[in-house]
């Protein structure tokens, strides 16, 4: 089996086939980066261009990486260096970047829907790193791979997102993936930020912290936007700390096995608390890797890359 | 329809014809007579009249030409969106003979000057009767009120700052009772923006799943609830605009029930689609009101079925394809609709069984004249011959390349709907037939 689609645009229409695949190509991956030399040739010669339309340090860095690993030419540009600032259309740079005949674009958008968008005008794979609110799908990747290594099939397992679940595209591809591997997802915040109608993406509702991660297998804590302002849809970091923060206190009432995940950047003592953070039931860093791994696993495989090769020795 | 003639006399009659009035279709065939732009007569069967050209619709319905109380024709300031003229042109392929332009242009419709400006922009076109409606702040700016009086003598026959609500509600309360003491109504775009927020679709499922900005429906019925208390209190006629949520239809029925002076409309799009419809994150499907949940669907249709929504008017908001292709979120919100209201009426509240056919024209004729108060959309003897012929059942595909405006975001591009627009005159006139070789 290999994946057969130009782009890989969310989770939402990913089968559970395609996400298991995934999933086991980039767990080879993970392999090469023991090694000495941890890139493979696999994408000499061709072009991948990573356009950020919405400043990101870990997303963009964890590409780069992904495709300097599998030996790709890179060209990166980001709202600050691109004419976007100058008012052109998305439309414009889709063509010009059509034009310029790219083998693969990657895209983080502020505005939802954008991904999709590109993909209808180009040629190219579409990978989105980002869409709006919508989804990020290789962040769902990456914590559904986490996951999997440590609870193995997923089916029947409870995992309990954290946060501003309204504002978050990770929660959303989060939902998407793990309802397809048949978890139990529960979603926990404060009401401004996880509306009711979520139930019909498949998800339980619940809005006592204690009460969602009693059960759970997996926490998925998400980054609060401090951005968006205290005084709206929460009082303050405190008062948001203090009624939804992943504290020592709420990790002492999870099953033993439990353990706790946060897509990053962190902030400390508002969604997770610095022992939490740093403590053993953390597993931040093995995302951080997984990303790298998920990643040169969709650039393999969107760009016509056999499993079966990868498997005979390519890349091990 | 036989149409030997080469120019339309200045008296004939129409004949085969069923003629559509009083929320009613007659059973048999019958006829109109036209003399010097006015009705002469009307009635089934034979015409008493002899030795007139005629014009033989055989088994076309003849109603009353149709009003739109809501328009966007842009003009002045983005024409390139539309003009007065290209909008005239599509309203006349809708079937509509009266339209009532909006005041969000660029500059602002606030003084008799452009209210001239925007009737005589009608008249040069001759397509149909372009009926301004005055801001009712200055520059719709929400703080002075304009000269209405002033408006009212150089033509304008509604109020609106519609494209924004008018959040202070002291100047709501004024214009409610200058409205009332010149006879117009004032036009609410109700939405409390405090509670909507920077949304860009209905605020629900759908806009979650999507990860855009949701409006909720509570922006909406606040709005609605503001205002009819506000005309409770004045007594001036509040007609409130594309009405789009289940609680908006209840609280007027509720008003009407109390004898408040309140009107409304509703759009097209509103009585037949839903929020689900942005899931490809389309902006043909983004306009303000959104479209919103399957319930208030249902309850639009009901409320104009029942008449607690007076009429049908279409909104009709041009934007070019260049913003239109923007992001979903960074799109201007609106729709173009004259020339598919007819048809989606018919496909979605008549053959829904919501609507007859004589309530769905009446809808669009007598039902907007009297929220307008003008002596049009009944075919009275001796009133202007503004009327138009329609084939019910004939079915047709939305084709942009075939409207007739300057723009092309409608909601039903591609869709086959049923009931079609053959011709339509004003001041007895033809301003529009499906068919060519067309009239002069």
């Amino acid at each position: 089996m290999s994946l057969q689609r130009k782009d890989v645009l969310g989770l939402e229409d990913m089968s559970a086939e395609e996400i298991l695949l995934v999933l086991d190509i980039a767990s080879r991956f993970r392999a090469v980066f023991d090694r000495p030399v941890r890139s493979v040739p696999i994408m000499r010669g061709r072009t991948v261009v990573n356009f950020f339309h919405e400043p990101s340090t870990r997303t963009r860095i964890s590409f780069e990486l992904a495709e300097k690993r599998l030996s790709a030419d890179i060209v990166n540009f980001s709202v600050a260096t691109s004419s976007f600032s100058k008012g052109e259309t998305l439309r414009d740079t889709a063509e010009n970047l059509a034009a310029m005949k790219i083998d693969m674009l990657v895209v983080r958008h502020g505005s939802s829907g954008a991904a999709q968008y590109l993909s209808r005008v180009l040629a190219c794979p579409v990978i989105n790193a980002g869409d709006g609110c919508h989804e990020h799908p290789t962040q769902g990747l990456l914590d559904i791979m986490t996951m999997h290594q440590r609870l193995g099939d997923m089916r029947g397992k409870k995992v309990t997102i954290i946060g501003d679940i309204a504002h978050s595209r990770v929660a959303r591809s989060n939902i998407w993936g793990l309802n397809k591997l048949g978890a139990e997802v529960t979603v926990c915040g404060p009401p401004t930020m996880v509306p009711g109608n979520i139930a019909r993406m498949g998800v339980t509702v619940e809005y006592d912290l204690k009460k969602a991660v009693a059960q759970a297998d997996v926490l998925n804590v998400l980054r609060i936007q401090l951005e968006r302002g205290a005084g709206g849809d929460f009082p303050s970091n405190r008062e948001y700390h203090r009624m939804y923060g992943i504290t020592e206190d709420v990790v002492r009432g999870l099953k033993p096995e439990a353990f706790v995940m946060h897509p990053g950047p962190m902030n400390r003592n508002v969604e997770i608390s610095s022992e939490v953070a740093d403590g053993p039931r953390q597993v931040i860093l093995d995302q951080v890797a997984n990303g790298v791994a998920v990643r040169m696993a969709l650039i393999y495989l969107l760009s016509g890359g056999d499993p079966g090769a990868l498997a005979s020795g390519e890349a091990a | 329809m036989e149409w030997s003639w080469q120019r339309i006399p200045a008296e004939y009659l129409v004949t085969g014809v069923k003629l559509a009035r009083g929320g009613k279709i007659a059973a048999r065939k019958g006829y109109l007579h036209v003399k010097k732009g006015r009705v002469e007569a009307l009635g089934v069967g034979k015409p008493t009249a002899e030795g007139l050209p005629v014009l033989e619709a055989d088994g076309l319905i003849l109603a009353p030409g149709f009003i739109d109380t809501h328009v966007h024709f842009r003009e002045p300031g983005e024409e390139e969106k539309e003009t007065v003229a290209t909008g005239s042109r599509a309203a006349a392929a809708g079937g509509f003979t009266t339209v009532v332009t909006m005041p969000n242009t660029d500059p602002t419709i606030d003084n008799p000057g452009l209210v001239r400006y925007v009737i005589d922009r009608g008249n040069e076109a001759g397509l149909c009767r372009v009926l301004p409606a005055g801001a009712v702040s200055i520059g719709r700016q929400g703080q002075g009120l304009a000269e209405l009086g002033a408006m009212v003598e150089a033509g304008a026959r509604a109020f609106t700052d519609d494209g924004s609500p008018i959040e202070n509600g002291k100047l709501m309360a004024a214009a409610l009772k200058y409205g009332n003491l010149l006879g117009v109504p004032i036009m609410s775009h109700a939405e409390d923006r405090s509670i909507v927020g920077s949304g860009c679709m209905h605020g629900g499922y759908w806009s979650t799943r999507l990860g855009l900005t949701g409006m909720a429906r509570a922006g909406e019925d606040a709005a609605v609830f503001r205002d009819i208390e506000l005309a409770r209190a004045s007594g001036g006629h509040l007609h409130v605009c594309h009405v789009s949520t289940r609680g908006a239809v209840d609280i007027i029925r509720r008003a009407k029930a109390d004898g408040i002076n309140v009107t409304a409309e509703a759009t097209p799009h509103h009585f037949s689609l839903d929020h689900s419809r942005c899931r490809d994150y389309s902006p043909r499907f983004k306009m303000n009101p959104p479209l919103r949940e399957t319930d208030d669907v249902a309850a639009v249709a009901d409320g104009l079925a029942d008449g607690t929504i007076d009429c049908i008017a279409t909104d009709h908001a041009p934007h070019t394809a260049t913003e239109k292709e923007l992001q979903f979120d960074q799109a201007p919100f609106g729709v173009i609709g004259l020339e598919t209201a007819f048809a989606v009426g018919v496909t979605y509240l008549v053959e829904e069984g919501r609507l007859d056919l004589g309530q769905l024209i009446a809808c669009f004729s007598e039902r907007p004249a009297r929220v307008l108060g003008l002596p049009l959309g009944s075919l009275e003897d001796g009133a202007e011959a503004d009327f138009v012929l329609l084939d019910p059942s004939g079915e047709w595909t939305v084709d942009a390349t075939t409207l007739h405006g300057r723009s092309e975001n409608s909601c039903f591009l591609g869709d086959r709907l049923r009931g079609r627009v053959m011709a339509t005159f004003m001041r007895g006139r033809l301003t529009w037939r499906a068919t060519e070789p067309s009239l002069t």
